[in-house]
């Protein structure tokens, strides 16, 4: 329904472009597939405003195509073919789940270029991209291992991919610089988007004794939750504003918009390549959310400092010394993990119970 | 590992079971009248806009529960005319139910995303709720938790005992045999269909008002199509629905709890345990085939036109 609605605003668009004849060249067409819909208060939410500004930049240069709620396999495949059919030049699936869709598309249609977002495989038209969200969980998990009371925080995690897997384990590096006793429970959900589960499994959380929850799925239903039980969360991927300064006590914002002008702008000049993006905080594509007032003082200016430090590169997250799950030596003291390890992370690190699932 | 609190628990799984339940006893109605309705999950849908939209506006979470049944309720109505009056195909037409409900409740909801419904409050039923145990467990719910539970007791007993229910029974059985009696098949059909919508209409505002509280376009996320599920798994019979959306519900509840208490089960095990013992117990229930033939409605999904 909305995608057809949207449809029929752009052939309006186009029909009074047509119609217009001071527009010179083609616009050129950029397409972007959504797991969730476009306006779940988080991920999907924040890549679809991301292209409303790229589009706000370059005006009638470009035209927009989307398509929300599209499930991760083989539906994601034939909706990137029909987009590459109907003629848009670059197209950015913003999952992880969309990454062999996007490499196999991307072989049949060798013109069209592909911006894949938080996977780790590419083609000559295929790019990837994606933040250090780490970083930002290192600055959550800080001020999470702060301010429990009950020594036990939790996290909500999607699947286990090497994204989430780093974002937990930088959660619980930093936690436990706060507090050396706290416990970090991991629930794991299997999916990005189902609101229920995930206020179910905050629900869960709470009935457990944990205090701090951050979540690793797209809404907001685990912030809802907290308000109506008590408790702290975050913003993820979103500010979720809407919910400071209780239960929201920050959050981890993804800055797309950037990254997708430059992208389309190399469209438009030609010199678009193959290329792995990875910024973090200091390029600007990893924000963190204003710090609740809720926080004591003291928490909020060394969580400041952390932000800063990454920012400036004085602090890597995954500085040792620091041992795998099973007690084996990773980081030597000093030491600061590669991005090849980081990117295909699986292990957890020593002190989180459980096992990662395969 | 933690230990697990019963308590909480069984507490926590009667919330997580209702929107389904609600939903899949409106269901049992409308196919037990023959009909089968695919739309459950478009209706659900458009009750949680609807009834959080008047929740928001009006600040009373029951004229928000009234809207959302009147939502839920609205939308069946182009199913009951295109099917009962147009003779459509009944699971095309509840397909696209469900589509157009999901795109339908996204529009309605452009204005209410990020916005905080009124909270309900517990029914305070005064010293059974300081019962140890049971209080907690029973007596400590929203009142639409017992409004579920006692639509099913009167869905049951509808069924059952009344005539009504076995005018509705014979329709759904043998719509040439009722229509020879006298009896107004696409009359009473269509008002099975609408208590099933307003049915999911209330299921769906559960969701959004209780168990979330907010509106996420898409948030039903498929329970509409566990519900439907929870009619074939409960046979067409109110009391093993009401089971069926328990086990469910629960199962689904304590995977979570256990993950959370950090029990050593792998998680992927977990994760599938609450299909896995749904189809189990499908399985199980299913093993006598004549029994569980005898239990599906006679003429449900089949066209009726009275020629004479």
């Amino acid at each position: 329904m909305m995608q057809t609605l949207k449809a029929v605003l752009a052939a309006a668009v186009v029909a009074v472009g047509v119609a217009a004849p001071a527009i010179a060249e083609d616009p050129v067409k950029v397409g972007f597939i959504y797991v969730g819909p476009a306006n779940d208060g988080g991920w999907s939410q924040h890549h679809h405003e991301a292209a409303m500004k790229m589009k706000e930049h370059f005006g009638d240069a470009v035209e927009v195509v989307e398509q929300e709620s599209v499930p991760e396999g083989a539906d994601a495949e034939r909706v990137m073919t029909q987009m590459a059919l109907s003629g848009v030049d670059l197209i950015f699936t913003t999952s992880f789940g969309y990454m062999d869709p996007t490499i196999n598309v991307a072989k049949k249609f060798p013109n069209v270029k592909f911006e894949h977002a938080t996977g780790f495989k590419t083609a000559p038209n295929v790019s990837v991209y994606s933040a250090r969200f780490y970083e930002g969980r290192a600055v959550t998990g800080y001020i999470a291992g702060a301010m429990t009371k009950t020594n036990k925080i939790g996290y909500i995690a999607s699947f286990p991919i090497p994204e989430v897997i780093r974002g937990i384990n930088s959660t619980h590096i930093h936690a436990k610089k706060a507090n050396p006793d706290v416990t970090l429970n991991v629930i794991w959900l299997y999916t990005w988007f189902d609101p229920g589960k995930e206020a179910d499994a905050t629900q869960a959380m709470l009935d457990q004794g944990v205090d701090v929850i951050l979540a690793h799925t797209d809404s907001t239903a685990p912030l809802a939750t907290l308000e109506k039980q008590g408790g702290y969360g975050f913003g993820q991927a979103a500010d979720m504003i809407e919910f400071a300064p209780e239960p929201r006590l920050s959050s981890i914002i993804d800055e797309w918009a950037p990254y997708y002008i430059e992208r389309v702008q190399a469209v438009m000049d030609g010199t678009w390549e193959s290329v792995n993006t990875w910024y973090g905080i200091t390029e600007g594509m990893v924000g963190i959310g204003e710090f609740s007032e809720v926080i004591p003082e003291d928490v909020r200016a060394e969580a400041a400092k952390m932000r800063d430090d990454i920012a400036s590169g004085a602090y890597h997250p995954f500085t040792g010394p620091l041992n795998k799950q099973d007690g084996t030596p990773w980081l030597a003291e000093g030491e600061v993990a590669d991005d090849g390890t980081l990117a295909g992370m699986t292990f957890y690190v020593e002190g989180i119970e459980g096992d990662v699932p395969n | 590992m933690g230990a697990i609190s019963i308590e909480l628990l069984l507490a926590s799984l009667m919330v997580a079971s209702t929107p389904i339940l609600l939903a899949a006893i409106g269901e049992l109605v409308v196919e037990k009248s023959g009909v089968l309705n695919l739309g459950v999950e478009g209706m659900m849908i458009t009750g949680a806009i609807c009834g959080f939209a008047v929740a928001v506006e009006t600040g009373s979470p029951f004229l928000g529960f009234v809207g959302a049944a009147l939502g839920g309720a609205t939308l069946s109505v182009i199913f009951a005319v295109l099917t009962q009056y147009l003779l459509s195909n009944q699971v095309a037409t509840g397909l696209a139910l469900t589509l157009f409900g999901l795109g339908f409740s996204a529009l309605i909801g452009q204005g209410y995303v990020g916005i905080k419904p009124p909270a309900i409050g517990s029914v305070n039923l005064g010293i059974l709720s300081d019962i140890p145990f049971v209080g907690p467990v029973l007596f400590s719910h929203d009142v639409t938790v017992y409004v579920a539970l006692a639509l099913v007791a009167a869905v049951w007993a509808f069924l059952k005992f009344s005539r009504a229910g076995l005018i509705l029974r014979a329709v759904g059985e043998s719509h040439e045999a009722a229509h020879a009696l006298g009896y107004k098949v696409v009359r009473i059909r269509f008002l099975a269909i609408l208590f099933g919508g307003a049915c999911a209409g209330l299921g769906g505002a559960y969701l959004s008002l209780v168990r979330v509280p907010q509106w996420t376009e898409g948030m039903t996320a498929g329970a509409g199509w566990i519900a439907l599920a929870l009619v074939v798994f409960g046979a067409w019979k109110p009391w093993r629905v009401l089971l069926g959306a328990y086990l469910f519900g629960g199962v689904t509840v304590l995977q979570l709890n256990l993950q959370a208490a950090g029990l050593k089960v792998p998680v992927e095990l977990l994760s599938m345990s609450p299909y896995l013992i749904t189809i189990l117990v499908l399985v199980i229930m299913s093993a006598d085939r004549r029994r569980a033939a005898l239990n599906a409605p006679a003429a449900l999904g089949r066209v009726f036109h009275a020629s004479t």
